[in-house]
C-alpha cells in the first residue's frame, strides 16, 4: 500500500475509535460502539501488516497474546474488574517502553532518520518515561487491588522530596540523551530505570479507597503513552487513539476526585486513609448503637412501601450481588418499591457497582445515580446500606470534618436505616459515622452475602 | 507552505484536536458505563500494537525485533482482552433491556 492509502486507512480506523466511545453514551448503543472499536482495530492491524515484514513472527505473537487476552476476559470475575483493568494498563506501559527502545535501536524500521533528530528524541523520551511509570504504577495498583499487597498507604519521611529529586535526575538524564549527538544508551537506560522506580514510589502511598482515582489516572497515562509513541513514529492514528484514552482517564479522575471532594493533587500525594482502624468517638465516650438480626431487618423491609439499597465495596468483597438480586426480587413481589443508589466512588473503580448489579441481572431502571435519587431518601421507609460507610456519613455536612463537603447519599434522611457491616470499624477515611448511632438505625453485623441470604430466607 | 511545516507541529495539531474530541465524547458517557468505558479504552490503547508490529518487522533483523515481538504479544493481550471483556459486560446490561421492555 502507498503511504497515502495507509494514512487514509488509519484515519478511518481513528473515526471508528471515536464512534466506539460515543456508543457508550447509552447502554442501548454501547454494544454497537464496542463493535466499532473492534472494526477500527482490525483495519489498523491489517493496514500495518501491509507495510511491515516478519509476518509469521507477528501473527504468532498476536495469536499468543490474543489467546491469553481472550482466556482472561472470559474467566475474570466481575468483582475482579479493577485488577484486570490495572493489569492491562501495565501491559500498555511496558509495550510502549519496548517499542521506544526498539526505535532508539533501529530508527529506520519506523521510517525515522538513522541519526535521531532532536524532536524524535524528545518524543521517545516522553513515550518511554510515561510508559515506564504506567507499568510500575499499574503493577502496584494491581497488587493492592487484588489483595496481594496491603491496601494501606506506605509512607516514609521525605517521600515527596525523594520523588521530586528522582524526577529531576530523570529529566537530567533525558536532557543528556536529548543533547548527545550519537545514540546515548547510558542516558536512555538510566532515565528509563528511574522512571520505573518512580512509578512504584508514586503509587505506594495511595490507599485502597483512593484506587478509583489511581486507576483512572493510570488509564489516562496509558493513553498518553500510546500518544507519545504516536508522536515518535509520526503516526496520527496512535496520537488520536492515545488522546481519546488519555482524556477519558483524565475526566474519570476528575469525576472521582469531585465525588470525594478532594483535590487531585492531595490524592496523588497520598498518605490518606487507613484500612479499617478502630473508630474513635470524638468526645471520648462510648456511643451506643442498636444491633439487630437479619430476621428483624427482613420483617421491617417486608412491611415497608419503599426500600433503597446502597451498595459499597463490602458488597464486592463478599460477592453478594446475586444474593442482593434475590432480596430485591422477593421484596418486589411483596409490593415493595426497591431501588439502588450508587455513589460515584462506591467500589474500587468508576462504575464498579453498576457492573456488579448488571451481572446479577438487576434491571438498570432500578439503579440510580446519586443526583437522581438523593431527593427521594426523605420519603423512603427503609435504607439498606450494604458494605458502604464514608459515602453515607453525614459528617460530610459538618464544617470542620475531614470529609466536609464530600457529596454523600442522604441515607440518614430515611425513616429507618439498616447497615450491614462486618464490625464497627471506621471506614476508609478513619472517621466515625454518626449514621450508625442514630435512634432509627439498626446495625446488622456479618458478611454482606450471608446476611442478605438470611434476609431472603426470612422473607 | 504545507511542506515547510515541521511534522511535529502537524502531530501537535492532531493531538490537540483529538483531546478536544475525547473530552466532549467522554463527558457524554453515562456513569453506569464507566467500567466498560475503562475496559474499552484499555483495548483502544492497545493500538500501540501498530507501533509494536513495526518494531517487530524491520528490513534487517537484530535484537530489537524480539523486543518488538514481545510488545506485539503484550499489546495483543490488551486488544483482545479489552474488547472481549467489554463485550461480556455490555451483554449483562443488555439482558436487562429485554426484561425491562
Amino acid at each position: 500500500m502507498s503511504a497515502n492509502t495507509v494514512a487514509l486507512a488509519y484515519l478511518i480506523a481513528s473515526v471508528f475509535f471515536i464512534l466506539a466511545l460515543k456508543g457508550l453514551s447509552s447502554p442501548l448503543s454501547a454494544r454497537r460502539g464496542n463493535m466499532f472499536g473492534i472494526i477500527g482495530m482490525v483495519i489498523a492491524v491489517i493496514t500495518t501488516l501491509t507495510i511491515t515484514r516478519n509476518w509469521a513472527l507477528i501473527i504468532v505473537c498476536i495469536a499468543l497474546g490474543g489467546t491469553i487476552g481472550a482466556v482472561v476476559a472470559r474467566r475474570v470475575q466481575m468483582t475482579a474488574m479493577p485488577e484486570l483493568v490495572a493489569f492491562m494498563h501495565s501491559l500498555v506501559g511496558l509495550a510502549a517502553v519496548f517499542i521506544a527502545i526498539a526505535a532508539v535501536n533501529n530508527p529506520a524500521s519506523f521510517g525515522l532518520p538513522e541519526i535521531l533528530p532532536m524532536g524524535s528524541k524528545l518524543e521517545l523520551f516522553l513515550g518511554t518515561f510515561i510508559g515506564a511509570m504506567t507499568w510500575s504504577g499499574s503493577v502496584i495498583a494491581f497488587l493492592k487491588l487484588s489483595g496481594r499487597m496491603s491496601g494501606a498507604p506506605i509512607t516514609f519521611n521525605g517521600q515527596h522530596k525523594v520523588n521530586l529529586t528522582m524526577a529531576i535526575i530523570m529529566v537530567g538524564f533525558g536532557l543528556w540523551f536529548f543533547f548527545s549527538t550519537t545514540t546515548n544508551w547510558t542516558a536512555f537506560a538510566t532515565m528509563t530505570a528511574i522512571a520505573f522506580v518512580l512509578g512504584f514510589l508514586i503509587i505506594i502511598p495511595i490507599g485502597g479507597a483512593d484506587m478509583p482515582v489511581v486507576i483512572s489516572m493510570l488509564n489516562s497515562y496509558s493513553g498518553w503513552a500510546a500518544a507519545g509513541i504516536g508522536f515518535s513514529l509520526g503516526n496520527p492514528m496512535l496520537i488520536i487513539a492515545g488522546s481519546l484514552v488519555g482524556s477519558s482517564g483524565a475526566i474519570l479522575s476528575y469525576i472521582m476526585c469531585k465525588a470525594m471532594n478532594r483535590p487531585f493533587l492531595s490524592v496523588i500525594l497520598g498518605g490518606f486513609g487507613s484500612e479499617g482502624g478502630a473508630a474513635v468517638a470524638s468526645d471520648g465516650t462510648q456511643k451506643t448503637y442498636r444491633s439487630g438480626s437479619a430476621d428483624d431487618a427482613a420483617f421491617i423491609m417486608g412491611n415497608a412501601d419503599s426500600v433503597i439499597i446502597v451498595p459499597g465495596y463490602g458488597l464486592a468483597v463478599a460477592r453478594a450481588q446475586h444474593a442482593v438480586k434475590e432480596l430485591a426480587e422477593v421484596l418486589h413481589k411483596k409490593g415493595v418499591n426497591v431501588r439502588f443508589a450508587i455513589h460515584p466512588v462506591a467500589g474500587r473503580m468508576p462504575g464498579h457497582m453498576n457492573v456488579l448489579l448488571a451481572e446479577a441481572e438487576i434491571p438498570y431502571e432500578q439503579v440510580l445515580e446519586m443526583d437522581e435519587i438523593n431527593s427521594d431518601f426523605s420519603n423512603t421507609d427503609v435504607v439498606l446500606v450494604l458494605g458502604a460507610n464514608d459515602v453515607v456519613n453525614p459528617a460530610a455536612n459538618v464544617p470542620g470534618s475531614p470529609i466536609y463537603g464530600m457529596p454523600i447519599l442522604d441515607a440518614y434522611k430515611a425513616r429507618t436505616v439498616m447497615v450491614v457491616k462486618r464490625s464497627m470499624a471506621a471506614g476508609y477515611a478513619g472517621l466515625d459515622n454518626d449514621l450508625f448511632y442514630m435512634d432509627k438505625t439498626m446495625m446488622i453485623f456479618g458478611d454482606a452475602k450471608k446476611v442478605v441470604e438470611d434476609m431472603v430466607k426470612a422473607l | 507552505m504545507i511542506g515547510e511545516i515541521d511534522p511535529t507541529i502537524i502531530n501537535l495539531t492532531v493531538f490537540v484536536l483529538a483531546v478536544f474530541v475525547g473530552y466532549h465524547v467522554v463527558w457524554n458517557v453515562t456513569p453506569a458505563l464507566h467500567t466498560p468505558l475503562m475496559s474499552v479504552t484499555n483495548a483502544i490503547s492497545g493500538i500501540i500494537l501498530v507501533g509494536a508490529m513495526l518494531a517487530a518487522g524491520p528490513a534487517e533483523t537484530d535484537w530489537g525485533v524480539w523486543l518488538g515481538a514481545a510488545a506485539v504479544t503484550l499489546a495483543a493481550i490488551n486488544v483482545f482482552g479489552g474488547f472481549l471483556v467489554t463485550q461480556r459486560m455490555l451483554e449483562m446490561f443488555r439482558k436487562k433491556d429485554k426484561k425491562g421492555s
